[in-house]
């Protein structure tokens, strides 16, 4: 069967691929450019819009809130890396054939299955200066109420902590499975080679483990850069924008209750936007070299 | 296995293992623990300020049929349904087509259009947040499930093609050759060789999916607002504004929103783990 002189086999794989791309490009790709055109504008998302040229970034240099946002962002980073040590850590506790292991290991990965919301709630709710379960246990043993989330100091680690609860179930479930494909032959020889604890875990299994790690990272590091969702609902930013985040910070420039300024939160996103793209160029890179030793 | 079974070591050893399983276990899902505790409480346990001693009275069925009963969250949790069942049937029907040719045929931008879905899979969400919410003012599904769903559909079929593509390539080759070989049309090997073996890849990702989006919280502020729209998460979020320093209702509502992600994967285990630890083995 041809069609316009064109085989099937030729045409096949454009049909499929049709929709999928179509829907992808209106919806995601496109959006991109149009963002990165936006962040030259000053628009208020109904009006006309005024070219400014790179107004927006001027501003955004001399933004003392854009620095905030994105030195809490780098914090979220560094210490979102945690889930994955945390995570190892519960797996190699779990990685057991004792009776019901396999409801613990269910009821482990639970925080990560639940919302956000949910989770940023549950966790306001315990660092509450009056009634939260952490500070009547710092009651409890002398110490004074610190109001977590009403303290520019502690603020945004009170958050990552919430974050780090769904992450690390994530990270564990990735090394239960990865533990699971460990070749026994190998850690036998490494037994009989009087490889104990940290050595074998660091010299046999580790190195098996790595593709587990990987994901574990893209994921982790992608998770915090997407921070939105916790820091929305635990403090909306506060208190005095001292837990923003850039992605916090984006949405609230464009839709703020003092009129939406989409052209300065694209200019935001943007850099959010180059911030990711190192990360996901060495995905891409890193796939590329496994397709092409396929 | 790493470690060492516990059953080779000595007795003691095996002991404290066990008994540390279960406080390890309570001590991990302590703040999930109190929430069910406090989602069972009287109002009058709430303002005594006994959030974490034992309820003095069990008021599980008037709670939860309270929030029911004096709050939206019923149409919530149905506009939820509303926007994560279509999502899970869109993009899975796209992705098996975008990933059946992704992986089967070998043209020259293959590879280009494979790393388009990875790279737009990543990206801030906050890049194309302006942009999206006007394209759908302009298609007029601003503030609908639909609108929602419509995105959804677009951006997780990035994620579903990466998993589709390579589910088909670990499948034997063999078999399209010797269908093609026979003379089957291209559909026809698509629909009647490889999507019968899609089956598990359909499973692992509609659960996922559905959890990603019954948990979306960003998205739903951004296309929706109000009750007639708004899925479970931002509709719990603005009722937590509403009850204020009640407790035991946000409690409640927090775990109907859990419930259904949660049921899901207790359901879909086994495919729910295969699709989320995708890659973790070699």
């Amino acid at each position: 069967m041809r069609l316009f002189g064109l085989s099937q086999r030729t045409l096949a794989p454009w049909l499929f691929l049709a929709p999928g791309v179509f829907i992808f490009l209106i919806y995601v790709i496109i959006p991109i450019f149009q963002s990165i055109s936006i962040s030259f504008y000053a628009w208020d998302g109904l009006g006309e819009k005024t070219y400014i040229g790179l107004q927006n970034y001027v501003e955004l240099a001399d933004d003392d809130a854009f620095y905030t946002s994105l030195k809490n962002n780098v914090i979220w980073l560094v210490l979102y890396l945690l889930a994955i040590p945390a995570g190892l850590f519960i797996a190699l506790f779990l990685n057991q054939n004792v009776w019901g292991i396999r409801l613990y290991k269910s009821l482990f990965f639970f925080p990560f299955v639940i919302s956000q919301v949910v989770v940023g709630l549950v966790f306001s709710w315990f660092y509450d200066p009056s009634n939260g379960l952490m500070n009547l246990l710092l009651n409890g043993l002398g110490f004074d109420s610190i109001p977590v989330l009403a303290d520019e100091r502690y603020v945004t680690y009170g958050i990552i902590v919430a974050g780090l609860w769904p992450q690390t179930a994530y990270c564990m479930i990735l090394y239960l499975t990865g533990l699971n494909a460990v070749n026994p032959e190998q850690i036998e020889a490494g037994r009989l080679d009087n490889a104990k604890g940290w050595k074998m875990l660091w010299y046999v299994v580790l190195p098996q483990l790595k593709p587990a790690t990987f994901i574990s990272v893209v994921v982790t590091v992608i998770g915090a850069l997407r921070s939105f969702d916790l820091v929305s609902i635990m403090t909306k930013g506060g208190p005095w924008g001292s837990s923003r985040v850039l992605g916090y910070y984006m949405y609230e420039k464009a839709f703020s209750e003092y009129g939406f300024r989409m052209g300065y939160g694209a200019a935001i996103a943007v850099v959010l936007f180059l911030i990711m793209i190192v990360y996901i160029s060495y995905f891409l890179y890193k796939m590329y070299r496994d397709e092409k030793g396929y | 296995m790493f470690p060492a079974p516990i059953e080779r070591r000595a007795l003691p050893l095996q002991w404290i293992y066990k008994v540390a399983l279960p406080i390890a276990l309570l001590l991990w899902l302590l703040p999930l623990i109190a929430v069910f505790l406090t989602s069972i409480r009287s109002a009058g346990d709430i303002t005594a300020g006994n959030y974490w001693g034992w309820p003095t009275s069990i008021n599980l069925i008037a709670n939860y049929t309270s929030i029911f009963e004096n709050t939206p969250l019923g149409k919530y949790l149905f506009n939820s349904f509303r926007v994560a069942i279509p999502t899970v049937i869109g993009a899975v029907a796209m992705s098996c087509m975008t990933g059946f040719a992704l992986a089967v045929y070998q043209f020259r931008s293959n590879l280009l259009i494979f790393f388009m879905f990875i790279a737009g899979n990543f990206v801030p969400f906050q890049i194309l947040m302006v942009p999206v919410r006007d394209l759908t003012l302009q298609l007029g599904v601003y503030n609908t499930a639909t609108g929602l769903a419509m995105f959804h559909i677009a951006f997780q079929t990035g994620f579903c093609t990466l998993f589709m593509r390579n589910f088909i390539r670990a499948l034997p080759r063999e078999l399209i050759e010797a269908a093609r070989v026979e003379g089957v049309s291209e559909i026809r090997i698509f629909w009647f060789v490889v999507l019968p073996l899609m089956k598990p890849a359909i499973a692992a990702l509609s659960v996922l999916i559905f959890t990603f989006i019954w948990n979306d919280y960003f998205w739903a502020t951004v296309l929706t607002q109000g009750v007639d729209s708004q899925p479970i998460t931002a509709g719990l979020y603005s009722l937590n504004g509403q009850w204020i320093a009640a407790w035991h209702l946000v409690s409640a509502g927090s775990i109907v929103a859990a419930i259904p992600p949660v049921a899901m994967f207790f359901l879909m285990q086994k495919h729910f783990i295969a699709g989320l630890t995708l890659g973790a083995v070699k």
